[in-house]
């Protein structure tokens, strides 16, 4: 193998490859700013990793090979078939846990090059410049990890996605993050010879920190929460590029980092939700608008799927809200079916698309793109609000928060302010879902009391798919 | 590398993803957090630097799992991304003279309109 190591570690032709690398990975990012590029964005990314990993492989003195080989199997092997098995409705959730091992990954890292750094002590100092990336990456790498599979969890169902709280949370939060800190001072304050004890002990801190501080908040924040800690990933990498003297970590970490801090940002902003928020207030644990023990029998209409298509075979125009319930039931084909029924007969079908839709902004379009809905049948929320009052019947399938009115109408709302697609302005609503049970904020929705809204209490896919065969028949 | 060095290529490359990413529609954002997800990933080439040069085993073992999770990282992160592409990449069926027209059309007009 010695054939191989061709490249001086830190030299001009291994940090040249880098600059390609990295180069690679912003020009794939610009093109996957777009729906025709944005796939050949993703394989030039990809390209640019490839360079970067094997310019790393051929470095001067690299050996362990047979460790190498097998990381690398291991890693690849479990990446491929995750990726196959995965389904696009489990999206975000792989999404979160991809996240949680980078995190894993450099938090690992960060741990052994610190011991690479203490070993070759031989009496001197750990330069601060070292020292200090590496504990950063150490301290939210350990967070991420433990947040992500977290967010993970809850997504999956493993744990309850209602916000967990115990009584002064805040408080231990605080303290945690206040003990941490002072044992990365205390490392740094005596790099000249680190306790490997201390150190390990702030990765356990943060991995406490990672769990307590996602714990409290609710799945319907989880998106925002993936996205910052995708964020968090990206810059602890950069740290890891600033202890290793890499330049490709050092860009593509950053890269990710502001990336990930916007994306984080316009997500809480279409929740009408302010980042801290979402960190530091448990939505939904006691919802103070008082409609906790309001609803209980409140009046509403009920019907079948065959009232149901005869409203809609009739209708001349009919806008479909789909929601996580419709990305859980798997509905997007039997939906897709029921709409093409429905276009068969001359009814005019759209798909009005709220923006954290499902559980990530983009999530229900590519659901939807999956089942071969026309990209100009999706509707932006601000684009289809304003045909609501000209709309027939809108559909709300497995969509709740996202359609209250109360957003608009109670300012004692806990979602009050929140932006919502209006179905309550359109002649009728059909809501499909399972229950009256309210959705990730915790509360109840009005829309299902309104005299205009028929409520078809059924599982997404087979209401859709009976829908569809009923019209059929007519 | 000087740390004043690092310091100058961190910021800039900070406003560089400013600016490479505020242009994406809505309908990428899943896709695009997949993508930025794997190339964080490449926190990898860390463990091969650790296990490419470790004399001790902690240290080895350690390495060996940064590895293995961050390959997983970028290589489900970038197979991922391109499954949920290559929904998109799909014409849409009906009337085929005009719809490739139509689809990149909509697309881009859907919140970015600059772009």
């Amino acid at each position: 193998m010695a054939l191989l190591a061709v490249l001086e570690p830190g030299g001009d032709a291994a940090t040249a490859l880098y600059i390609l690398s990295f180069s690679l990975f912003i020009f794939g990012v610009r093109r996957g700013t777009h729906p025709t590029t944005a796939k050949q964005g993703n394989m030039i990314a990809a390209v640019g990793m490839a360079i970067a990993v094997l310019t790393t492989l051929l470095l001067d003195g690299i050996g362990n090979w047979g460790l190498i080989v097998a990381g690398l199997a291991l890693g690849t092997l479990v990446g491929v078939v995750a990726s196959i098995r995965v389904q696009m409705t489990q999206m975000p959730q792989m999404v979160a846990l991809y996240n949680g091992v980078g995190g894993g990954a450099v938090a690992l890292i960060a741990w052994s090059e610190f011991r690479e750094l203490d070993s070759h002590l031989a009496g001197g100092e750990i330069p601060l410049d070292e020292l200090i990336p590496i504990l950063f990456s150490a301290v939210i790498g350990s967070v991420s990890f433990w947040g992500s599979n977290i967010a993970f969890a809850k997504l999956q169902d493993l744990i309850s996605t209602r916000p967990l709280a115990v009584p002064g949370q805040q408080v231990l939060n605080a303290l945690l993050l206040a003990g941490v800190l002072f044992a990365c001072v205390l490392i740094a304050a005596n790099n000249d010879g680190p306790s490997e004890g201390v150190f390990i002990a702030i990765l356990i801190g943060a991995a406490l920190l990672g769990n307590l501080a996602v714990l409290p908040i609710g799945g319907a924040d989880m998106p925002v929460v993936i996205s910052l800690l995708n964020a968090a990933t990206g810059l602890s990498a950069a740290a890891a590029g600033f202890a290793l003297d890499n330049v490709a970590l050092i860009v593509a970490g950053t890269l990710v980092g502001s990336s990930g801090t916007i994306l984080t940002l316009e997500m809480a902003t279409a929740m009408n939700r302010s980042v801290s928020n979402v960190l530091f207030a448990g939505f939904g644990g006691a919802p103070a608008g008082g409609a906790a023990g309001a609803g209980e029998e409140r009046p509403h209409t009920s019907i079948g799927a065959q009232d149901a298509a005869i409203k809609l075979a009739y209708a001349d125009s009919v806008v479909i809200v789909p929601g996580y319930g419709l990305a859980v039931a798997q509905a997007q084909h039997a939906v897709k079916e029921m709409a093409d029924e429905l276009e068969k007969r001359g009814v005019s079908v759209n798909y009005a698309i709220h923006p954290v839709a499902g559980r990530m902004p983009g999530h229900m379009n590519v659901l939807l793109a999956e089942a071969d809905v026309p990209y100009e049948k999706l509707r932006e929320m601000d684009e289809i609000n304003p045909e609501m009052p000209r709309t027939d019947v809108a559909v709300v399938i497995g969509a709740n928060d996202v359609t209250n009115p109360a957003a608009k109408n109670d300012p004692d709302s806990p979602i009050a302010g929140m932006p919502i697609i209006e179905v309550h302005e359109a002649n009728q609503v059909i809501v499909i879902k399972r229950s009256l049970s309210p959705g990730f904020a915790g509360i109840d929705n009005d829309l299902f009391y309104e005299p205009n809204t028929s409520m078809l209490f059924d599982d997404a896919k087979k209401a859709a798919a009976e829908i569809a065969g009923e019209v059929g028949n007519l | 590398m000087e740390v004043i060095v690092e310091l100058t290529i961190f910021v800039l490359a900070a406003f560089v993803g400013f600016e490479v990413i505020s242009k994406v529609p809505t309908t990428l954002h899943t896709p695009l957090m997949s993508q930025t997800n794997a190339i964080h990933g490449i926190v990898m080439l860390g463990g091969l630097i650790v296990v490419g040069f470790a004399d001790d085993t902690l240290e080895q073992t350690i390495g060996v799992i940064a590895i293995a999770f961050g390959t997983i990282n970028v290589v489900g992160g970038f197979m991922v991304t391109d499954r949920m592409l290559g929904m998109f990449a799909r014409k849409p069926r009906p009337k085929p003279a005009e719809s490739s027209a139509d689809a990149s059309g909509s697309a881009g007009s859907a919140k970015g309109r600059g772009s």
